[in-house]
């Protein structure tokens, strides 16, 4: 089972990118959870949500506490003692920023880790670029795609277009893919270097 | 056809495919988006059904009554606070003998106010006359609603439908949606037992005196006692339609040769077979058993399946009796009478939406096979939290409200794991 925590805030749709990733890894014919963490859904305030992929049906319904990626699409949540608590060594980060670990903070955080599957990607600028609004859901599942190889890109693109429609869903699914290259850019070089 | 899809909405998909023709509502959390999917399929035309915006629970029951008294197939869904508010329409219902659906997006009562699971909401109804079913999973519950329209229609009897409130109201996860053609052929029209029309005027609701109310109670508790032959029936009735096993009495989860079993309903049973399968490979001889029906409580099933001598029974109990302890647990004790040999455990476990863990529940089973749980617990109670409260109000009289005192201690944020 691979799980996945977001974290974000009321209103940049953390929510609908765990459920857009459980459809994804659905339309591959996998097992896929996803569900919010149920807090008081207040515009702005932070709020989390979870995704669990598996080959077989998943039974639990308890909160993800020891993820295998972690999603951060707003990190000036950073500062939470606990936001990254749980990631194990072996796993996935990715935050939404423009800015570097070391800029962020975090540059003791990601020493111990394989430094290939810990990545920032501009989410929210690339968004504004092909959304025309700085909602990073799409593109960090557009990342999250490249970072981990869970879900294919195509099956990111399909599940936005099931959930929205027109200039927005073409918007999503085009930051989505810029997203992707981003990523796949930067492991290329983490990986070369 | 399978869907990744919301519980909530997959709900409202296999409510509509029963062709209810009213249904009536007034939103409360966490059941609200069940019957916004249900308004917006009637709005769209999807859906031939009247609907009901109504200005309480009370009266969204009251609603459904009148529709059901004169022949109609109606449907309702509420939360917590809700279902209290519509409490004496619900022990009418009953006593009328109407079938009535009615989901319960269980959730927990005040005071202190909190909108999260915990089955509170529906075991403070628990004896009104309805029938009680507790899904395990999204599949479940969209299943049970089928089977619970089927079920009230033959015994005239109105079902609760519980689902835990977010755990499976607001989770995505695969669903097969049966074809709506299939839901017609298992789900005949509904002939009512009794009917207001103005071609055979009759009076539905008289006032009894001593002289039958005892016999009208009684008739209400042969019914039950026939809901006890009826599930399991349509629940087979299912499995042949449909090609699933849903529903019935009790589901038994690698009891036969186990020698600690946990006792739960809805969804937690899903995080308790996980646990069982971990301790069964680490040697622990764990098993479950799920509650499908609690009302009526299915007491010879029961025995049936808690078959072998010497067990330890760990009920998880999802709400909580003050000045008691456990809801589940004096049931489950009398359909044991006599049985001597097993130790019966009460552990209060996930109020108000405390995450019940897999961490947790193995701890607590290690516990019992070592015979060091006490007969009753709070599971991953902060005791901490608990001792300083007391020891303000043994320290002062004007100690304050204690809610606002503990989250004080806690510094609480929004954000929290668990």
């Amino acid at each position: 089972m691979f799980q996945v925590r977001f974290h974000g805030r009321g209103g940049q749709g953390v929510v609908t990118a765990a459920e857009l990733l459980a459809e994804a890894a659905f339309s591959e014919g996998r097992h896929a959870q996803a569900f919010p963490s149920f807090g008081s859904e207040r515009m702005g305030a932070p709020v989390m949500s979870f995704c669990r992929i598996d080959d077989r049906p998943i039974r639990t319904h308890e909160p993800v506490t020891e993820p295998d990626a972690l999603i951060i699409q707003d990190p000036t949540l950073l500062h939470q003692a606990e936001l990254l608590a749980g990631l194990g060594r072996e796993g996935y980060l990715l935050i939404n920023s423009a800015r570097s670990f070391d800029e962020l903070g975090l540059d003791e955080f990601v020493t111990g880790y394989h430094r290939d599957r810990l990545l920032v990607v501009p989410a929210s600028a690339l968004a504004l670029t092909h959304l025309g609004r700085p909602l990073p859901g799409a593109p960090l599942l557009g990342g999250f795609a490249a970072l981990t190889g869970m879900v294919g890109l195509d099956s990111v693109v399909a599940a936005i277009n099931g959930k929205f429609s027109g200039p927005v869903a073409d918007g999503n699914a085009e930051a989505a893919r810029a997203a992707f290259d981003f990523v796949a850019d930067e492991r290329k070089a983490l990986t070369d270097a | 056809m399978l869907k990744q899809i919301e519980g909530s909405r997959a709900v409202a998909e296999a409510v509509a495919m029963c062709r209810p023709e009213v249904i009536c509502a007034y939103p409360i959390t966490p059941q609200t988006h069940i019957v916004e999917a249900l308004s917006a399929m009637v709005k769209k035309g999807d859906l031939n059904a009247e609907f009901l915006n109504v200005e309480s629970e009370f009266a969204a029951l009251s609603v459904a009554i009148g529709a059901s008294a004169t022949g109609a197939r109606a449907y309702t869904a509420t939360a917590s606070q809700g279902l209290l508010y519509m409490s004496e329409a619900v022990y009418n219902a009953a006593g009328l003998g109407l079938p009535i659906v009615m989901t319960v997006a269980n959730r927990a009562i005040g005071a202190p106010i909190n909108i999260w699971n915990d089955h509170s909401d529906a075991m403070s109804q628990r004896d009104a006359g309805w029938l009680q079913l507790y899904a395990e999973t999204n599949q479940e519950a969209l299943d049970l609603h089928i089977q619970a329209f089927k079920i009230a229609e033959l015994l005239s009897v109105p079902v609760m439908v519980c689902m835990d409130g977010f755990l499976l109201t607001h989770a995505s996860e695969r669903a097969d949606i049966p074809d709506p053609g299939q839901v017609d052929a298992f789900l005949p029209r509904y002939d009512p037992r009794q009917v207001l029309d103005p071609a055979e005027p009759v009076s539905i609701g008289a006032m009894v005196g001593p002289e039958a109310f005892t016999e009208v109670r009684y008739l209400a508790y042969e019914r039950m006692q026939r809901a006890l032959q009826v599930i399991p029936a349509i629940a087979a009735e299912f499995d042949a339609e449909f090609g699933r096993s849903s529903g019935g009495l009790v589901r038994p989860y690698r009891t036969d040769d186990a020698e600690i079993v946990v006792i739960a309903l809805g969804s937690v049973l899903g995080t308790v077979k996980d646990t069982v399968d971990e301790l069964r490979a680490s040697g622990l001889p764990v098993g479950a058993l799920g509650i499908t029906t609690y009302r009526p409580f299915p007491a010879q099933a029961i025995r049936e399946a808690i078959n072998g001598a010497n067990y330890q029974l760990v009920v998880l109990e999802r709400a909580l009796a003050p000045g008691t302890g456990g809801i589940v647990t004096a049931d489950l004790r009398l359909a044991l009478a006599g049985r001597h040999d097993l130790d019966i455990f009460t552990v209060v476990a996930g109020l108000g939406g405390r995450a019940v863990t897999s961490k947790s529940l193995r701890a607590l089973l290690i516990k019992a096979a070592a015979d060091e749980l006490e007969p009753f617990t709070f599971l991953d109670l902060d005791t901490g939290l608990v001792e300083a409260e007391l020891a303000r109000m043994h320290a002062t009289r004007r100690s304050g409200p204690t809610p606002e005192n503990i989250l004080r201690d806690l510094g609480i944020t929004a954000s929290r794991i668990g």
